[in-house]
């Protein structure tokens, strides 16, 4: 019997060891074929760098790459913003107020979230090409600044959240909106930052609206400027500098996993809800 | 009177951005869609004819519609219960009172974390011509096998891509179903006998069922929708010989390289009703199961 277990034991850690392996690996290649010089790797080559080049670091940097960073990074923080608040008031006036239509609203908003987002994308693309928002960072901005997702997931947070405390702060003549910025959003810190973390990861990410929406390449997203990168720099084979581009662009929500990580595994807790 | 009213703007003041974006950007694009497919239209002359279902018979007579519904069927099929597989069977191992499960945890987390432009040109670098994964077989068995180039094999690499970003995720989804499964009826199984495998199977898959069809239909909806990694491959063409055309792959191409937004507009509402058939199904079928186990 103990033996059976000690078995067990070892099947198990080598199992998840090595998959743990399988997932680094990638990565680890990447970072070590950054690290090459375009002529080493053309010329296939050793595991690790046979000399250390920064040449690929360099080529990045000097390109418009870090345009792309910085258009990544300033859409992705106002559309997390707009969205943080925007559905955390959506979510609070579901739990909290008895407001007319709030159960056609609430109906219709089960019925959007189940529509997928690559069956909208044409008609979508033509709503923002007659709003004139074609090649403008406000196409992503605008049409992402709501997620029903998180709406709900915010009105699960308030009908669990303890009402007593509102009701005083309503006895004090407070109104919805005195009592949602004074008392609800201070106590509703982990909630808002799970939704921050994942709406700021889910437009850093995004591949497919900025592919659409915006066209000249000083005003790529990120993820646009890789695969134009990608196209640029395949056929003379700078995978250096290819890689470099991919793993600098992972850099930045990495950084957020490890220093936040509790928030990205208890929002995946509350992705499954209706369990 | 008066506080019903004062509810009445209060609620629908808060409700304002939330509904104004999703009317703008939802409902009207999913309107325009339902008449879209209607009609011929030209995005730069501004005309519209209206057609009726001749956008339909056009997409029914054209090969490359068939090839992406070979090319998008054969993904679900192949990737979804080897996703599902994988991260069910990861998160038991991680669930069973191991040391460091944390450390594991963090590290198989991070194909997540990567966005698929990042993800597929690692990808490309491994299975690439000249590519790490293409010498050690060689190496190996002597066989140059070029998976990129191949239309049989150009698939499976968006396969694997898929499978190993979407498998973390679904893990941690299963790991705290796990988390939630009730200790005593482990111990009343034990009681009568069992061993871990038999429990695994007559404990753990009955009581996780409903998050078992959570990823399953998360997965199938998901992988209908792939576009991404095969637009960067293929470099947006498909390619080779249509062997990675997707659904949305052909939505993108119908749009922007024949400018054909009647037709794009019908192929996502073909598109739609396929996701929500297999929805369908999944439900029906899986919540039999449960009834019956």
């Amino acid at each position: 019997m103990k033996k059976e277990n000690l078995t067990l034991k070892a099947a198990v850690y080598t199992i998840l060891i090595f998959y743990s392996l399988l997932t680094l690996f990638p990565f680890v290649w990447s970072i070590l074929t950054s690290l090459k010089s375009t002529a080493e790797i053309a010329g296939g080559g050793t595991f690790f760098p046979e000399t250390i080049s920064f040449s690929g670091w360099e080529t990045l940097f000097a390109s418009q790459y870090t345009t792309w960073v910085r258009n990544s990074l300033v859409v992705a923080l106002i559309t997390t913003v707009l969205n943080v608040i925007f559905n955390t008031m959506a979510g609070y006036a579901f739990a909290r107020i008895d407001f007319f239509g709030r159960k056609f609203l609430f109906s219709l908003m089960l019925l959007l979230i189940m529509i997928p987002a690559q069956v909208t994308m044409i008609p979508l693309y033509i709503v923002v090409s007659n709003l004139n928002l074609i090649n403008s960072h406000w196409s992503i901005i605008l049409t992402s600044m709501i997620n029903i997702a998180y709406i709900f997931m915010m009105r699960q947070f308030f009908v669990n959240f303890p009402a007593e405390v509102e009701e005083a702060a309503s006895m004090d003549g407070l109104s919805h909106i005195g009592i949602f910025f004074r008392i609800v959003l201070p106590n509703a810190k982990p909630a808002l930052a799970t939704q921050a973390i994942f709406i700021f990861m889910g437009v850093w990410n995004e591949f497919m609206r900025p592919l659409l929406f915006i066209t000249s390449p000083d005003r790529f997203m990120l993820t646009q400027g890789l695969n134009a990168l990608s196209n640029q720099f395949r056929n003379i084979t700078a995978w250096d500098i290819i890689m470099a581009g991919a793993i600098f662009s992972v850099i930045p929500i990495f950084l957020l996993f490890i220093f936040l990580n509790k928030y990205f595994i208890a929002a995946n807790d509350r992705s499954v809800g209706g369990k | 009177m008066n506080k019903k009213r004062k509810n009445n703007i209060q609620g629908l003041t808060f409700m304002a951005p939330a509904t104004l974006t999703a009317s703008l950007f939802i409902v009207v694009p999913i309107a325009y869609a339902f008449f879209m497919m209607f009609f011929n239209i030209n995005l730069l002359s501004g005309t519209r004819t209206f057609i009726g279902f001749d956008n339909f018979s056009k997409i029914i007579g054209d090969p490359r519609f068939w090839a992406a519904l070979r090319n998008t069927s054969t993904y679900v099929a192949v990737v979804v219960p080897i996703q599902t597989s994988i991260a069910l069977i990861l998160a038991a191992l991680l669930n069973s009172k191991i040391k460091f499960n944390r450390v594991f945890l963090t590290v198989m987390f991070i194909p997540t974390l990567t966005s698929s432009s990042a993800m597929t040109l690692i990808f490309m670098w491994l299975f690439n011509n000249n590519g790490l994964v293409v010498n050690q077989i060689q190496q190996l068995t002597g066989a140059r096998i070029q998976f990129l180039t191949n239309p049989d094999l150009a698939l499976s690499v968006i396969m694997i891509m898929n499978i190993f970003s979407t498998v973390p995720h679904f893990m941690v989804v299963f790991l705290s179903g796990l988390q939630d499964i009730p200790a005593n009826l482990y111990e009343a199984a034990a009681i009568d006998g069992a061993t871990k495998v038999r429990q695994f199977f007559h404990v753990t898959i009955p009581q996780l069922m409903p998050i078992l069809f959570y990823v399953v239909t998360m997965g199938v909806v998901g992988t209908f929708q792939i576009f991404d990694q095969a637009f960067i491959l293929s470099g947006g063409t498909g390619g080779p010989q249509n062997s990675t055309l997707t659904f949305t792959l052909y939505i993108y191409q119908l749009a922007f390289t024949s400018n054909d937004m009647g037709r794009a507009s019908a192929m996502s509402f073909i598109l739609g009703v396929i996701i929500f058939t297999f929805t369908w199904i999944i439900n029906k079928v899986m919540k039999a199961d449960e009834m019956n186990g």
